[in-house]
Protein backbone atom coordinates (compact mmCIF):
# COMPACT_ATOMS: atom_id res chain seq x y z
CA UNK A 1 0.00 0.00 0.00
CA UNK A 2 1.42 3.47 -0.94
CA UNK A 3 1.78 6.05 1.96
CA UNK A 4 -0.54 8.15 0.39
CA UNK A 5 -3.53 8.12 -2.36
CA UNK A 6 -1.64 8.54 -5.86
CA UNK A 7 -2.28 12.02 -7.29
CA UNK A 8 -5.49 12.19 -9.40
CA UNK A 9 -5.82 13.99 -13.06
CA UNK A 10 -7.78 16.95 -13.04
CA UNK A 11 -11.55 16.26 -13.06
CA UNK A 12 -14.38 17.68 -13.62
CA UNK A 13 -14.95 19.82 -10.44
CA UNK A 14 -11.80 21.35 -10.64
CA UNK A 15 -11.48 21.81 -14.57
CA UNK A 16 -11.77 25.72 -15.44
CA UNK A 17 -15.08 25.47 -17.49
CA UNK A 18 -14.56 27.06 -20.73
CA UNK A 19 -15.51 26.56 -24.75
CA UNK A 20 -13.54 23.67 -25.63
CA UNK A 21 -14.37 21.09 -23.16
CA UNK A 22 -18.09 22.56 -23.03
CA UNK A 23 -18.44 21.66 -26.84
CA UNK A 24 -16.78 18.63 -26.33
CA UNK A 25 -19.30 17.86 -23.91
CA UNK A 26 -22.38 18.79 -26.16
CA UNK A 27 -20.47 16.91 -29.04
CA UNK A 28 -21.60 13.81 -26.70
CA UNK A 29 -24.36 14.30 -25.45
CA UNK A 30 -25.65 15.59 -28.61
CA UNK A 31 -25.03 12.12 -29.89
CA UNK A 32 -26.40 10.04 -27.45
CA UNK A 33 -29.93 12.40 -28.39
CA UNK A 34 -29.59 11.32 -31.83
CA UNK A 35 -28.69 7.46 -30.85
CA UNK A 36 -32.11 7.82 -28.77
CA UNK A 37 -34.06 9.84 -31.88
CA UNK A 38 -33.23 6.69 -33.99
CA UNK A 39 -35.56 4.78 -32.36
CA UNK A 40 -38.32 7.33 -32.88
CA UNK A 41 -36.68 7.67 -36.42
CA UNK A 42 -37.54 3.65 -36.57
CA UNK A 43 -41.01 3.98 -35.07
CA UNK A 44 -41.91 6.62 -37.56
CA UNK A 45 -40.74 4.38 -40.64
CA UNK A 46 -42.52 1.32 -39.22
CA UNK A 47 -46.04 3.37 -38.48
CA UNK A 48 -45.56 4.13 -42.53
CA UNK A 49 -44.93 1.00 -43.44
CA UNK A 50 -48.29 0.05 -41.39
CA UNK A 51 -50.51 2.05 -43.50
CA UNK A 52 -52.41 5.00 -42.95
CA UNK A 53 -54.14 4.33 -39.22
CA UNK A 54 -50.71 3.62 -37.66
CA UNK A 55 -48.67 6.44 -39.64
CA UNK A 56 -52.07 8.95 -38.08
CA UNK A 57 -51.45 7.45 -34.37
CA UNK A 58 -47.17 8.44 -34.93
CA UNK A 59 -48.09 11.88 -36.81
CA UNK A 60 -50.04 12.26 -33.44
CA UNK A 61 -47.50 11.79 -31.17
CA UNK A 62 -44.84 13.57 -32.79
CA UNK A 63 -47.36 16.50 -33.14
CA UNK A 64 -48.10 16.42 -29.37
CA UNK A 65 -46.70 19.17 -27.49
CA UNK A 66 -43.85 16.25 -25.87
CA UNK A 67 -43.43 14.94 -29.54
CA UNK A 68 -42.43 18.46 -30.81
CA UNK A 69 -40.16 19.16 -27.78
CA UNK A 70 -38.37 16.12 -28.69
CA UNK A 71 -38.22 16.79 -32.30
CA UNK A 72 -37.00 20.27 -31.58
CA UNK A 73 -34.03 18.82 -29.36
CA UNK A 74 -33.06 16.40 -31.56
CA UNK A 75 -32.94 19.43 -34.75
CA UNK A 76 -30.67 21.45 -32.21
CA UNK A 77 -28.62 17.88 -31.63
CA UNK A 78 -28.28 17.03 -35.45
CA UNK A 79 -27.18 20.67 -36.57
CA UNK A 80 -24.51 20.72 -33.74
CA UNK A 81 -23.30 17.33 -34.31
CA UNK A 82 -23.07 17.65 -37.80
CA UNK A 83 -21.22 21.11 -37.53
CA UNK A 84 -19.27 20.03 -34.58
CA UNK A 85 -18.59 16.61 -36.57
CA UNK A 86 -17.08 18.76 -39.79
CA UNK A 87 -14.94 20.67 -37.03
CA UNK A 88 -13.72 17.77 -35.67
CA UNK A 89 -12.93 16.06 -39.26
CA UNK A 90 -10.99 19.32 -39.99
CA UNK A 91 -8.83 18.61 -37.11
CA UNK A 92 -8.44 15.31 -37.85
CA UNK A 93 -6.76 16.58 -41.53
CA UNK A 94 -4.57 18.79 -39.09
CA UNK A 95 -6.40 21.94 -39.68
CA UNK A 96 -7.88 25.21 -37.55
CA UNK A 97 -6.07 23.80 -33.93
CA UNK A 98 -4.93 27.43 -33.35
CA UNK A 99 -6.31 29.27 -30.60
CA UNK A 100 -8.32 31.94 -32.23
CA UNK A 101 -9.72 29.65 -35.38
CA UNK A 102 -10.03 26.83 -32.59
CA UNK A 103 -12.83 29.32 -30.43
CA UNK A 104 -14.21 30.88 -33.88
CA UNK A 105 -15.26 27.64 -35.33
CA UNK A 106 -16.73 26.71 -31.98
CA UNK A 107 -18.61 30.11 -31.77
CA UNK A 108 -19.54 28.81 -35.39
CA UNK A 109 -20.87 25.29 -34.72
CA UNK A 110 -23.23 26.78 -31.30
CA UNK A 111 -24.31 29.86 -32.99
CA UNK A 112 -24.94 28.19 -36.74
CA UNK A 113 -26.72 25.16 -34.94
CA UNK A 114 -29.44 27.57 -32.77
CA UNK A 115 -30.15 29.63 -36.22
CA UNK A 116 -30.46 26.32 -38.29
CA UNK A 117 -32.48 25.28 -35.73
CA UNK A 118 -34.95 28.26 -35.39
CA UNK A 119 -34.98 28.33 -39.33
CA UNK A 120 -36.00 24.92 -39.71
CA UNK A 121 -38.96 25.57 -37.65
CA UNK A 122 -39.97 28.93 -38.55
CA UNK A 123 -39.87 27.34 -42.05
CA UNK A 124 -41.88 24.36 -40.89
CA UNK A 125 -44.45 27.00 -38.89
CA UNK A 126 -44.87 28.75 -42.17
CA UNK A 127 -45.40 26.09 -44.48
CA UNK A 128 -48.08 25.40 -41.65
CA UNK A 129 -46.94 21.88 -41.69
CA UNK A 130 -47.05 21.69 -37.65
CA UNK B 1 19.81 -2.98 -34.45
CA UNK B 2 16.54 -4.66 -32.70
CA UNK B 3 16.53 -3.57 -29.03
CA UNK B 4 13.27 -6.94 -29.10
CA UNK B 5 14.00 -10.07 -27.17
CA UNK B 6 14.28 -13.47 -29.29
CA UNK B 7 11.12 -14.71 -27.61
CA UNK B 8 9.01 -11.27 -27.79
CA UNK B 9 9.72 -11.78 -32.00
CA UNK B 10 8.62 -15.25 -31.73
CA UNK B 11 5.66 -14.73 -30.06
CA UNK B 12 4.76 -11.85 -32.05
CA UNK B 13 4.38 -9.19 -28.90
CA UNK B 14 4.33 -5.78 -29.15
CA UNK B 15 1.99 -3.58 -30.58
CA UNK B 16 -1.40 -4.98 -31.12
CA UNK B 17 -1.26 -3.33 -34.46
CA UNK B 18 -4.97 -2.74 -34.60
CA UNK B 19 -7.41 -0.61 -32.98
CA UNK B 20 -7.54 2.57 -35.07
CA UNK B 21 -10.13 0.46 -37.32
CA UNK B 22 -12.94 1.94 -34.85
CA UNK B 23 -11.94 5.81 -34.87
CA UNK B 24 -11.39 5.05 -38.96
CA UNK B 25 -14.65 3.70 -39.18
CA UNK B 26 -16.60 6.44 -37.02
CA UNK B 27 -15.10 9.04 -39.58
CA UNK B 28 -15.94 7.53 -42.98
CA UNK B 29 -19.66 6.80 -41.54
CA UNK B 30 -19.51 10.73 -40.11
CA UNK B 31 -18.33 11.77 -43.72
CA UNK B 32 -21.17 9.37 -45.27
CA UNK B 33 -23.89 10.70 -42.99
CA UNK B 34 -23.05 14.67 -43.80
CA UNK B 35 -24.61 14.25 -47.41
CA UNK B 36 -27.22 11.22 -46.79
CA UNK B 37 -29.00 13.21 -43.18
CA UNK B 38 -29.45 16.82 -45.37
CA UNK B 39 -30.51 14.73 -48.45
CA UNK B 40 -33.42 13.42 -46.48
CA UNK B 41 -34.39 16.58 -44.41
CA UNK B 42 -34.15 18.79 -47.31
CA UNK B 43 -36.02 15.78 -49.24
CA UNK B 44 -38.92 15.89 -45.86
CA UNK B 45 -39.02 19.44 -46.55
CA UNK B 46 -39.46 20.21 -50.04
CA UNK B 47 -42.49 17.27 -50.02
CA UNK B 48 -45.79 19.08 -50.63
CA UNK B 49 -47.11 17.88 -47.34
CA UNK B 50 -46.10 15.65 -44.60
CA UNK B 51 -49.49 13.15 -45.48
CA UNK B 52 -49.49 10.08 -45.32
CA UNK B 53 -50.09 9.23 -49.17
CA UNK B 54 -47.61 12.00 -49.95
CA UNK B 55 -44.43 10.57 -47.85
CA UNK B 56 -44.99 6.79 -48.51
CA UNK B 57 -45.46 7.55 -52.50
CA UNK B 58 -41.87 8.98 -52.24
CA UNK B 59 -40.39 6.61 -50.14
CA UNK B 60 -41.61 3.75 -52.39
CA UNK B 61 -39.17 5.79 -55.33
CA UNK B 62 -36.03 3.60 -55.57
CA UNK B 63 -33.95 6.26 -55.07
CA UNK B 64 -35.48 7.74 -52.15
CA UNK B 65 -35.67 3.87 -50.63
CA UNK B 66 -32.17 3.57 -51.24
CA UNK B 67 -30.67 6.24 -49.87
CA UNK B 68 -32.89 5.69 -46.97
CA UNK B 69 -32.04 2.48 -46.47
CA UNK B 70 -28.46 4.00 -46.32
CA UNK B 71 -28.93 6.51 -43.97
CA UNK B 72 -30.62 4.03 -41.21
CA UNK B 73 -27.60 1.69 -41.79
CA UNK B 74 -24.78 4.44 -41.65
CA UNK B 75 -26.66 6.31 -38.29
CA UNK B 76 -27.35 3.21 -36.80
CA UNK B 77 -23.89 2.24 -37.19
CA UNK B 78 -22.15 5.43 -36.55
CA UNK B 79 -24.09 5.79 -33.17
CA UNK B 80 -23.18 2.30 -32.16
CA UNK B 81 -19.38 3.30 -32.48
CA UNK B 82 -19.58 6.69 -30.68
CA UNK B 83 -22.07 4.84 -27.46
CA UNK B 84 -19.23 1.92 -27.41
CA UNK B 85 -16.81 4.21 -26.84
CA UNK B 86 -18.38 6.36 -24.11
CA UNK B 87 -19.62 3.11 -22.57
CA UNK B 88 -15.90 2.16 -22.58
CA UNK B 89 -14.82 5.63 -21.24
CA UNK B 90 -17.27 5.70 -18.12
CA UNK B 91 -17.95 2.38 -17.32
CA UNK B 92 -15.69 0.65 -15.85
CA UNK B 93 -17.11 -2.42 -14.06
CA UNK B 94 -16.62 -5.34 -16.36
CA UNK B 95 -19.93 -7.48 -15.92
CA UNK B 96 -22.09 -3.62 -16.26
CA UNK B 97 -19.68 -2.86 -19.03
CA UNK B 98 -20.37 -6.05 -20.82
CA UNK B 99 -24.04 -5.80 -20.31
CA UNK B 100 -24.29 -2.72 -21.64
CA UNK B 101 -22.15 -2.69 -25.00
CA UNK B 102 -23.85 -6.36 -25.84
CA UNK B 103 -27.40 -4.52 -24.71
CA UNK B 104 -26.94 -2.03 -26.79
CA UNK B 105 -25.51 -4.04 -29.93
CA UNK B 106 -28.77 -6.12 -30.24
CA UNK B 107 -31.15 -2.81 -30.06
CA UNK B 108 -29.00 -1.33 -32.54
CA UNK B 109 -29.27 -4.40 -34.69
CA UNK B 110 -33.18 -4.55 -33.84
CA UNK B 111 -33.65 -0.62 -34.23
CA UNK B 112 -31.76 -0.75 -37.68
CA UNK B 113 -33.44 -4.18 -38.64
CA UNK B 114 -36.96 -2.73 -38.16
CA UNK B 115 -36.25 0.69 -39.78
CA UNK B 116 -34.60 -1.06 -43.04
CA UNK B 117 -37.30 -3.95 -42.69
CA UNK B 118 -39.88 -0.87 -43.33
CA UNK B 119 -38.44 0.40 -45.96
CA UNK B 120 -38.29 -2.26 -47.85
CA UNK B 121 -41.98 -3.43 -47.39
CA UNK B 122 -43.23 0.23 -48.63
CA UNK B 123 -40.93 -0.25 -51.78
CA UNK B 124 -41.81 -3.86 -52.67
CA UNK B 125 -45.40 -4.37 -50.19
CA UNK B 126 -48.53 -4.08 -51.38
CA UNK B 127 -49.16 -0.09 -52.26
Amino acid sequence: MPARPRPLSPHLQIYRWQIGNSLSILHRATGVALAFGLVALSFWLVSLAGGAASYRVASRAFQSPIGLLFLVGWSFAFFYHLLNGVRHLFWDAGLGFERRSRHASGWFAVVGAVVATAALWALLSHWGRL
Amino acid sequence: MSLRSPLGRVLGTGSAKEGTQQWWAERVSSVALVPLTLWFLCSLLLLPSLDFEVIHAWMAVPTSGLLSILLVAVSTYHAYLGTNVIVEDYVHAHGMKLLLLLSLRFLYVLCGGAGIFAILRIAFGPS
